[in-house]
């Protein structure tokens, strides 16, 4: 245990040391000596960032209602901290019990992002364990490290330093894991024991042991197969789902430190129908699950009650979309209106706002609208099937605009397929007549925010076979949009071009990049998703380092005969059905909302369901 | 709902060790948050982003203990003092403590604008005799004038740090640990660092701990 005499002796000269000081509310505190498994998650990422993420604090509840695990916290120490640390010889510990990482059974990432890579490398140093899986399956008592969250879709990258990884929701998946370890490591000998305990957990739905799977290339570099080790481990893995949704967690640990979002979460919905072709998200959390009415009632007053927090989050992929958004909003605000409680309701889609869903949230509203048409023309958003019209986003801007928000913020990409100089311009012409519906609406003060980032294609998605726009053309069509926006009621944000080459690589490579990705490393990458600390130079000499190419990754158009790095991860929507998605698109061919017409994604056939998407009836 | 109504609690509370590193802001947040858990309906001020009417007296630095720090808060329904603290005694994150819960005229002076001065304990770890210890609070104490610099958020002050320091004494020592006391200035005309104090007595790097022990308010 990290002694106080320590930590007084190096948080005092580091910025925010409340990061590392722990003891907050609704911290989890469980007796080590009564526990026979210890889980530490990890997010890679720095205190308020991790602090944020919905989906550890959900494991962090469920591990640690068992009698006999507990789970605690560790995020990535600041740059500052980290040299203090090393100077020091202070290993990284968890934020409950100021243990080394080492003292615990499994470290658990969450891998939401494929710029914290580095991190995930930097935190294992720093915790004093090899990088390597490898290398850690030789210290029988080194913890075992296992990968989920969305970049586990594939996880190949960086296959090379973990044990394990969970692929898909890990509610029920998570403790299943935790009574196969229990049980066969009381039942095997020491030296051995993770290899059975690795053997046999490949055999859960949705887990993935990269260890246990050979990758064999092409001499074009290509993948020529993904093998599985022996029979009994699968060709394919399948993702886990939870249906119905488990309840949510009600009593999160309530930061100090302000966090990116800094406010109670409820998740009202998992899944998106609407089917947008560049959405990795829209393809990978299918099926669509809404969570009953009086649940999500009943978890904010749970909620409220426990944290004392003033804003409440609405959390889904698409919350406006929820069956019963306008008597949710309605019935918060009424019953809290005397707390005043905040409700932010994120990932609005412009054709589901209303004059009403305005109203009610304008009424305690904390920040601007955010909505994201995408694309700037009609036939543009048809090929990436984002169904908003102008028609939508200009009623839209007109309710929030005469609710009384003086902001709004539009998020647009570049380098979409059949992208063309008109369709970009043409997100100029949009802009402009939302600035010109808020200025008749509230006067010149309005401001309209643009946000503009480089479309990367995504794994499991319809244009997953597409390469990343040449980064003339993307240059060239950002100077002609900024040429057309400059004005001082707009403010413009571009994505940084060699952040999107990374994130392009890193989000669709095989597992050679992780001698990559361990080279960036040791020259000096961290925290590469902040503008401030990434170096792309780092990442450049990596490469070359590593004789490897970004642009293999990025940049090359794939054939549909290609065996993709993530072929082996089944999402449960049919490759073929991505295809046709693909061919479609380029038509410009509109495919409908699950909620208005079965498009035979696979999944429904897949899990058998009965109900696809699984939405509220009328009565909610 | 009628909002003329008001009611004004002062309440006194320790930030001990487990939250000293929390930031003035972290405080005030986690104060907000600790009384709506307690039910404590507070009033809020008007306008688009309506917020609690919650004031402390002094911003604690981060690193430093407080032994009787000062808030008040503003509700909008009224409940008894000790009701006050009960409830809170159960909502407050480990950390912070409940020293006293007392109702205050509405019509008092605002809690910021009484304070007038801050009293500190630092523990020293140093090997120095107890005749040497008293000398240097002796020298320091009869210097006229410490001219100091301070760089804040881009700016640049100069300042004297004699003048905020009104009474420095020794309370006591056990073994290596020396506890110095200092009564200091804190008003918008100044407000003395125990740190900057403990720097000039040439003790930088050997404190071990500082406590803010108590608030001076000018009506006492």
């Amino acid at each position: 245990m990290i002694a106080d005499r320590i930590m007084d002796a190096i948080l005092p000269a580091v910025s925010k040391p409340g990061r590392y000081a722990g003891h907050e509310w609704n911290l989890r505190a469980k007796d080590w000596s009564k526990t026979a498994l210890r889980v530490a998650l990890a997010y890679p990422d720095v205190y308020e960032v991790g602090m944020s993420n919905l989906g550890l604090a959900i494991l962090y509840d469920i591990l640690n209602r068992e009698p006999d695990v507990l789970a605690e916290r560790v995020y990535a120490p600041w740059p500052d901290m980290e040299q203090a640390m090393r100077q020091s010889g202070v290993p990284l510990f968890a934020l409950e019990s100021r243990r080394p990482l080492q003292d615990f059974d499994w470290i658990g990432f969450s891998l939401q992002y494929e710029l914290n890579y580095s991190n995930v490398l930097n935190m294992l140093d720093l915790a004093g364990l090899p990088v390597q899986a490898s290398e850690r399956m030789a210290q029988p008592s080194a913890p075992l490290v296992i990968g989920g969250g969305t970049c586990t879709y594939n996880a190949e990258p960086v296959a090379d330093f973990f044990d394990l990884f969970v692929i898909g929701e890990g509610e029920e998946v998570v403790l299943e894991l935790a009574r196969l370890c229990v049980q066969v490591r009381s039942g095997a000998p020491v030296t051995v024991w993770k290899e059975e305990f690795l053997r046999q957990a490949a055999g859960i739905e949705g887990v993935y042991v990269p260890s246990l799977y050979a990758v064999e290339y092409n001499p074009d570099g290509t993948i020529a197969a993904v093998c599985p080790a022996h029979r009994s481990v699968p060709s394919r893995i399948r993702k886990r789902i939870v249906s119905p949704l488990p309840p949510p967690p009600t009593r999160p640990v309530v930061p100090f430190v302000k966090a990116v979002h800094d406010r109670g979460m409820v998740e009202v919905m998992r899944g998106c129908t609407r089917g947008c072709r560049f959405c990795h998200a829209g393809m990978v959390y299918r099926p669509v699950r809404e969570r009953p009415l009086d649940e999500v009632l009943q978890a904010v007053d749970e909620l409220l009650t426990n944290t004392g927090y003033e804003e409440i989050s609405l959390i889904s992929l698409s919350s406006s979309d929820y069956t019963a958004i306008e008597p949710l909003l309605q019935t918060l605000s009424e019953r809290y209106a005397e707390r005043r409680l905040a409700i932010s309701l994120p990932s609005l889609r412009a054709d589901s706002f209303s004059v009403n869903l305005a109203r009610i949230i304008q009424r305690t509203r904390k920040t601007g609208l955010t909505f994201a048409p995408e694309a700037g023309s009609e036939r543009l958003r048809r090929v990436i099937n984002k169904g908003i019209t102008a028609d939508d986003l200009m009623r839209t801007a007109e309710a929030a605009y005469a609710s009384g928000w003086l902001r709004i913020k539009l998020y647009f990409m570049l380098g979409l397929p059949t992208e063309t100089m008109e369709d970009v311009l043409a997100i100029a012409d949009l802009v402009k007549a939302v600035r010109g519906i808020g200025r008749r609406e509230c006067g010149q003060r309005i401001q309209v925010g643009v946000s503009v980032n480089t479309f990367v294609p995504k794994p499991h998605t319809p244009f997953q076979w597409l390469p990343l726009e040449d980064a003339n053309q993307i240059r060239t069509r950002q100077a002609a949009l900024r040429g057309a926006l400059r004005d001082r009621s707009l403010q413009l944000s571009w994505s940084d071009e060699s952040v999107t080459r990374l994130e392009a690589a890193l989000s669709r490579g095989d597992r050679r990049l992780g001698r990559t990705i361990l080279q960036a490393w040791r020259l000096g990458a961290r925290f590469d998703a902040w503008a401030e600390e990434f170096k792309p130079e780092l990442w450049q000499q990596a490469f070359r380092q590593t004789g490897l190419d970004p642009a293999f990754y990025a940049a090359r158009q794939r054939p549909l005969s290609e065996v993709l790095p993530w072929s082996h991860i089944d999402t449960g929507v049919d490759s073929h059905f991505l295809w046709d998605e693909y061919q479609r698109g380029l038509r410009g061919e509109v495919s409908v909302d699950c909620r208005q017409g079965c498009m035979d994604c696979g999944v429904r056939a897949e899990w058998q369901l009965e109900r696809c998407p699984q939405t509220l009836g009328q009565g909610g | 709902m009628p909002t003329d109504s008001l009611w004004r609690f002062r309440i006194v509370f320790g930030k001990g060790t487990e939250v000293k590193y929390i930031s003035h802001l972290d405080l005030v947040r986690a104060w907000q948050r600790a009384l709506r858990r307690a039910d404590v309906a507070l009033a809020h001020s008007q306008g688009f982003s309506p917020h609690p009417r919650i004031f402390f007296a002094s911003a604690l630095p981060v690193g430093v203990t407080g032994r009787a720090e000062m808030l008040e808060a503003l509700l909008e329904r009224p409940m008894e003092a000790p009701e006050i603290a009960a409830r809170l005694g159960t909502q407050l994150p480990c950390g912070l403590r409940v020293v006293s819960v007392a109702e205050v005229p509405l019509a008092a002076p605002s809690l910021p604008t009484q304070v007038a001065a801050a009293e500190y304990e630092a523990q020293v770890e140093t090997k120095i005799a107890g005749e040497q210890m008293q000398s240097r609070l002796d020298q320091l104490v009869a210097t006229p004038s410490l001219a100091r610099h301070m760089e804040r958020d881009g700016k640049a002050r100069d300042y004297d740090l004699r003048p905020l320091i009104q009474r420095l004494w020794l309370v006591g020592r056990r073994e290596a640990v020396y506890v110095v006391g200092m009564r200091l200035r804190a008003d918008p005309h100044g407000t003395g660092r125990p740190d900057e104090v403990m720097a000039a007595l040439g003790f930088a790097a050997q404190v071990r701990a500082i406590e803010r022990t108590q608030l001076l308010l000018r009506s006492e």
